[in-house]
This record gives structure tokens, C-alpha cells and sequence, in this order.
């Protein structure tokens, strides 16, 4: 049973990475720039287990549960921070929060 | 072994696409679903189950539960209930079940045929653990000292206005 190139597996962290990258960049919705972090993560989570199944090893692994612990924390904050946000400005609109006071 | 990874990597890619395509942020969050399923099958393909069944748990679980209670959150008002209904429309669902029954034909295919598939470069959760509670140990204790950091942060921001008021 042949496996899976590394080029290939990078390759599909890649591409998710960009797509998430890209969402990043286009939408304007708060909510939907957290799940295109999210998707980023996932994306270098990918390329780690990639690579720990390429040479054999558990560190990969390892590096993909930091990952997770670190997403989990991070949406924790984001989403109170999007509540926050929701309370103050009444809308989710990223450009409606482009000026800073002082 | 092979397809099985090309395959779910397309339903990862295809599901991301229209997850970033969807206006509204409920559609969207169907296709993220999806997405990391797909992303888990992978994983399992790559012979490394046990973050295969962490991708499910955490991330598929527990952050996708996250957003819903915040999307959730958001929209309280006399408005919600029609809102949801008008979200939850029957052909809403048609893409995202589309794309997860293709996953689960894999995951039935791949089941079926000989456990010894994943033997060939498998990382087995021995290992892991081994790794992870060995050299590992203070970046577990790191790992754990930021989720506190983060619960705190959290609990901190997410308080109410009026509430705050209220106890002080």
C-alpha cells in the first residue's frame, strides 16, 4: 500500500491555507473572519501531521494537539470579543470598527 | 489508501469554497462542519487516528458548538424564531449532507477493508502520549496554563454591561 506523497498532503494544507487566507481578506463579517482562522489553523495542524507521517514520528502529533489547545483559546476569546463588539456597535461589519479613539 | 486521501481532500477543499461563498453565517458554518470532518478523514488516511478523533471531539465538536452559541447569542429578539425557521430551510441542507455521505461511503470502504491499511506509517496514540507527556511535558503545561489564561479572558469579556452594574 503506497503512501501518500508529501508534496501532495503540503499541497492540500496549502490550498485550505489560502482559501482560509483568502476569506480572511474578503469577508467582512466578524464571525465569518474567526472561521477563516480557524481554517488557517486547521490547515497548519494539517501540514505537521503531514509531516509526522512522512518521517514516522509522534512530534507531529504532538504540535497538532498545541494547535488545538491554542484554537480552542483563541476562539474562547474571539467570540467574547465578538459579543463585546456586538453590545457596543450593533453590527458585525469589520469597516465599522476601522477608527480608533485617541 | 491513496484515493481514499484525494477524495476527502476534494470534499475539504470544495466545502471550504463554499463555506467562504455562503452569505449567511449559519449555511456557513454547515460547510466548516463538513470541512473538518473532511479534514479528519485525512488525518486517518495519513495513519493518525487518535488526531483524527481530536479533530472530530474538539474541533467538529466542541468550537463548532462555540460559534452556534454565539451566532445564537447574537440574534435574540421577536424576530429570532422566524429568522431560525427561514436559516434551517429543508434544501439548506441538501450540499452539506451531500458531501458528508461521501465521507461516511469512505469511512465505511476504508473500515471494511483490512485493518492492516493503517499500519504502514501509523503514528499510533501510544506513541503520542509517550512524546507528549515525555520531552513534551512543559508545553503541556503551557498548553494549559493558556486555555486558564483564555477561560479567564472569556468569562472577563463576555460579561454584560448591565450585569456588571448589577453586582457592583
Amino acid at each position: 500500500m503506497a503512501e501518500v506523497p508529501l508534496r501532495d498532503g503540503l499541497l492540500l494544507a496549502a490550498m485550505l491555507f489560502s482559501l482560509g487566507l483568502t476569506g480572511l481578506l474578503v469577508r467582512r463579517n466578524l464571525i465569518m473572519v474567526l472561521m477563516s482562522l480557524e481554517v488557517m489553523l486547521n490547515a497548519a495542524g494539517l501540514a505537521f501531521i503531514v509531516a509526522a507521517a512522512r518521517w514516522h514520528q509522534a512530534d507531529g502529533q504532538v504540535m497538532f494537539l498545541f494547535i488545538l489547545a491554542m484554537a480552542a483559546a483563541e476562539v474562547a476569546v474571539g467570540l467574547a470579543l465578538v459579543r463585546q463588539i456586538y453590545e457596543r456597535f450593533r453590527s458585525l461589519d469589520v469597516d465599522a470598527l476601522s477608527a480608533m479613539k485617541g | 489508501m491513496n484515493f481514499a486521501f484525494y477524495i476527502s481532500g476534494a470534499v475539504a477543499v470544495i466545502a471550504t469554497l463554499l463555506m467562504l461563498t455562503r452569505v449567511n453565517v449559519v449555511h456557513a458554518l454547515l460547510y466548516l462542519i463538513v470541512s473538518l470532518l473532511a479534514v479528519a478523514v485525512v488525518f486517518y488516511t495519513l495513519g493518525a487516528p487518535f488526531a483524527a478523533a481530536l479533530e472530530v471531539i474538539v474541533y467538529a465538536g466542541a468550537i463548532m458548538v462555540l460559534f452556534i452559541f454565539v451566532v445564537m447569542m447574537l440574534n435574540l429578539g421577536d424576530r429570532a424564531a422566524e429568522r431560525e425557521r427561514q436559516w434551517l430551510t429543508p434544501g439548506i441542507w441538501r450540499g452539506p449532507a451531500l458531501l458528508a455521505v461521501v465521507l461516511v461511503l469512505e469511512m465505511f470502504y476504508l473500515l471494511r477493508s483490512d485493518a492492516a491499511v493503517l499500519s504502514t506509517g501509523a503514528v499510533d496514540p501510544q506513541a503520542v502520549a509517550i512524546a507528549l507527556f515525555g520531552p513534551y511535558l512543559i508545553c503541556v503545561e503551557l498548553a494549559s496554563m493558556l486555555l486558564l489564561a483564555g477561560l479567564v479572558g472569556a468569562y472577563h469579556l463576555g460579561f454584560h454591561k448591565a450585569e456588571r452594574r448589577a453586582r457592583a
